[in-house]
């Protein structure tokens, strides 16, 4: 009996606020959607993080034939060039901050390029003994970076160290910028629901304002009275939790699995089963949000 | 209706006792239907009837006072006249007040401060032996579930019907949809409007609309009634015929305490009657008259 009233009661406020509660659909959606692209753009950093991190860091590409570089004036690199850099790496100097080296020759330099520029215009542009030779280091500490870049910056046959972490770096503070944007939207936006609900709930009150004086005056419980106007709120709230999860996940599906995965291949990206962890997410923050701020407003319009 | 003996009231409102009255009587109109229905029962009924009342101490429960006010006052705003300016009175059970006054007077507000609509600035007030005063809020909807309220002005929901405007006051505290199947036709007989439960609030006259308020305001079966000037919009006649229903109200056991303006309806039922003036009480006569003669 109370559970049918009281939806009825939902269903009916529904219908007469249509407009206010479309509104608060559509401000959660949005602002609920920045909510999910900041988690998002965080799990794919940290996604990154842990693919990269655990493969190469510093390498030390050699000398090609016609290279520009100071060091490599005398041309090619040299195999007594090569053995004297592999010495130093394993020297009692470098030895304690080095994990492991790789040598990567021409042909795994031309593979990998023919793989990572596979069906664009770069294909095939670089002969194979074009290609740089390179040490492939894994430091222990990827902060040390420095000692390996200052220790072969002036041998001869080093063309250039590179810190690849440096360059993840970068990406990874583009992200990070994007996230914080976005969550300052979505905060924003948040903010702009919660007042909207706050407003959407005065006014369904003050509507309902006849039945509500009947109700307080023949002894209504205040839960009971409130019941309808909370449900109101947060059924509101959780749709547009549910539009921002389902975006999302659209987005994932087609934007990133779709067309970013073809386009950026060797990198792993974030998919349709992280959207599923962001989605229950977000419907709480939606509820809870609206949860929040029916109740403020409700305490002060509905008093007993 | 649950646990109550079927039919404590009797069939016999003429020749009823003061304390058989004050037991009495919401199943005048049940009890009456069970013996259309079933007369063989009725033989039956009315002996059960005689051993309830005899069982019944009604005596220790007429002492109990209803609503104590033990020095009142409120003020809304301490730069202007208090509202009420310490007032004592009691009110016993099954008793009918009028509580006259000008406007401004603070009829209105004694009713408020009953419901708690309003906290007294000083003063103790009591409604069934229960504090109001100190009465946590969670409380409150308790407290006026065993009150029932009429206005001025009705206030009933236009878009239900007169069955589901009365049945709207069980509906929001939980009550089951049999118990609503009983009390409200039950009621409305009361009340005089059996056969009206389908007709909407604008179908019927202002006397009707206010049967339908009554109604509302005692279908929990209070054991208090207040209302607010509730013939204030209605011609003499039609007055004097909820007059006579919020006696058969207050003669079935329910307390009635009446703020009203006119004075014809207070000299002829010769009731208790309370004048207030500018926040005092000037006079409280049994059997009073308005106040112009005295």
């Amino acid at each position: 009996m109370r559970a049918g009233f009281i939806l009825s009661e939902v269903g009916s406020g529904l219908k007469k606020n249509f407009s206010m509660v479309l509104s608060v659909v559509l401000v959660t959606f949005v602002s609920l959607l920045f909510v999910g692209a900041a988690i998002l753009l965080q799990m794919q950093v940290g996604q990154m993080k842990d693919y990269w991190y655990d493969r190469v860091q510093v390498s030390i590409f050699l000398c090609p034939p016609d290279s520009e570089a100071t060091n490599c004036v005398d041309g090619e690199v040299t195999d007594t060039q090569k053995k004297n850099i592999e010495d130093a790496l394993s020297s009692s100097d470098l030895a304690p901050y080095v994990d492991t080296v790789y040598f990567e020759d021409k042909a795994e330099a031309y593979q990998r390029f023919q793989d990572q520029f596979a069906g664009t215009s770069l294909e095939g542009t670089v002969p194979e003994e074009d290609m740089n030779e390179s040490f492939r280091v894994k430091l222990k500490d990827a902060e040390q970076y420095q000692i390996i870049n200052e220790y072969f910056s002036s041998t001869q046959g080093v063309e250039e160290v590179v810190d690849q972490n440096q360059l993840l770096d970068r990406l990874f503070g583009v992200l990070n910028v994007a996230t914080v944007v976005a969550i300052a939207i979505a905060g924003i936006m948040l903010l702009c629901a919660m007042l909207l609900i706050a407003t959407t709930i005065r006014l369904s009150a003050f509507a309902r304002r006849r039945e509500t004086g009947i109700m307080r005056l023949v002894g209504a419980s205040n839960s009971f009275i409130q019941l309808p106007f909370l449900l109101e709120g947060v059924i509101a709230a959780a749709i547009g939790a549910g539009l921002a999860a389902g975006s999302l996940g659209l987005l994932v599906h087609f934007g990133v699995s779709g067309w970013l995965q073809d386009q950026a291949t060797g990198f792993s990206l974030i998919s349709g089963v992280d959207v599923l962890i962001v989605a229950p997410i977000l419907l709480v923050i939606g509820i809870v949000m609206a949860g929040a701020s029916s109740l403020i407003t409700l305490n002060k319009y509905t008093k007993v | 209706m649950e646990s109550r003996p079927l039919g404590v009231g009797t069939h016999r409102p003429h020749a009823a006792t003061a304390s058989a009255r004050v037991n009495a009587s919401w199943w005048d109109c049940e009890l009456h239907q069970m013996r259309n229905t079933r007369p063989a029962a009725s033989a039956h009924i009315t002996e059960l009837l005689r051993t309830v009342e005899a069982a019944e101490p009604s005596a220790t429960r007429l002492k109990t006072l209803l609503i104590t006010f033990d020095s009142v006052s409120k003020s809304y705003d301490t730069r202007t006249r208090a509202a009420l300016d310490s007032i004592s009175f009691e009110a016993d059970r099954g008793e009918f007040v009028f509580l006259v006054g000008a406007s401004g007077s603070g009829k209105s507000t004694v009713i408020r401060l009953i419901l708690r609509e309003e906290v007294p600035t000083k003063g103790r007030i009591s409604v069934a032996g229960k504090s109001v005063v100190k009465m946590p809020s969670w409380r409150v909807p308790y407290l006026r579930r065993g009150i029932g309220t009429v206005f001025q002005d009705f206030r009933l929901l236009p878009n239900k019907t007169v069955f589901a405007n009365v049945a709207f006051a069980l509906q929001v505290i939980g009550k089951s949809r049999a118990s609503m199947s009983t009390l409200v036709p039950d009621v409305l007989e009361t009340v005089g409007l059996a056969g009206k439960e389908k007709r909407y609030p604008y179908e019927l006259s202002g006397g009707e609309q206010q049967r339908v308020a009554i109604a509302r305001a005692v279908v929990n079966k209070p054991g208090i009634l207040l209302a607010d000037e509730p013939t204030g919009n209605l011609d003499p006649v039609t007055s004097a015929d909820i007059m006579s229903v919020l006696e058969k109200i207050n003669r079935n056991g329910t307390t009635v305490l009446m703020a009203t303006h006119d004075g014809e309806i207070v000299n002829r039922m010769a009731k208790r009657v309370i004048e207030l003036k500018e926040g005092r009480i000037v006079r409280d006569v049994e059997h009073g008259t308005y106040g112009v003669a005295s």
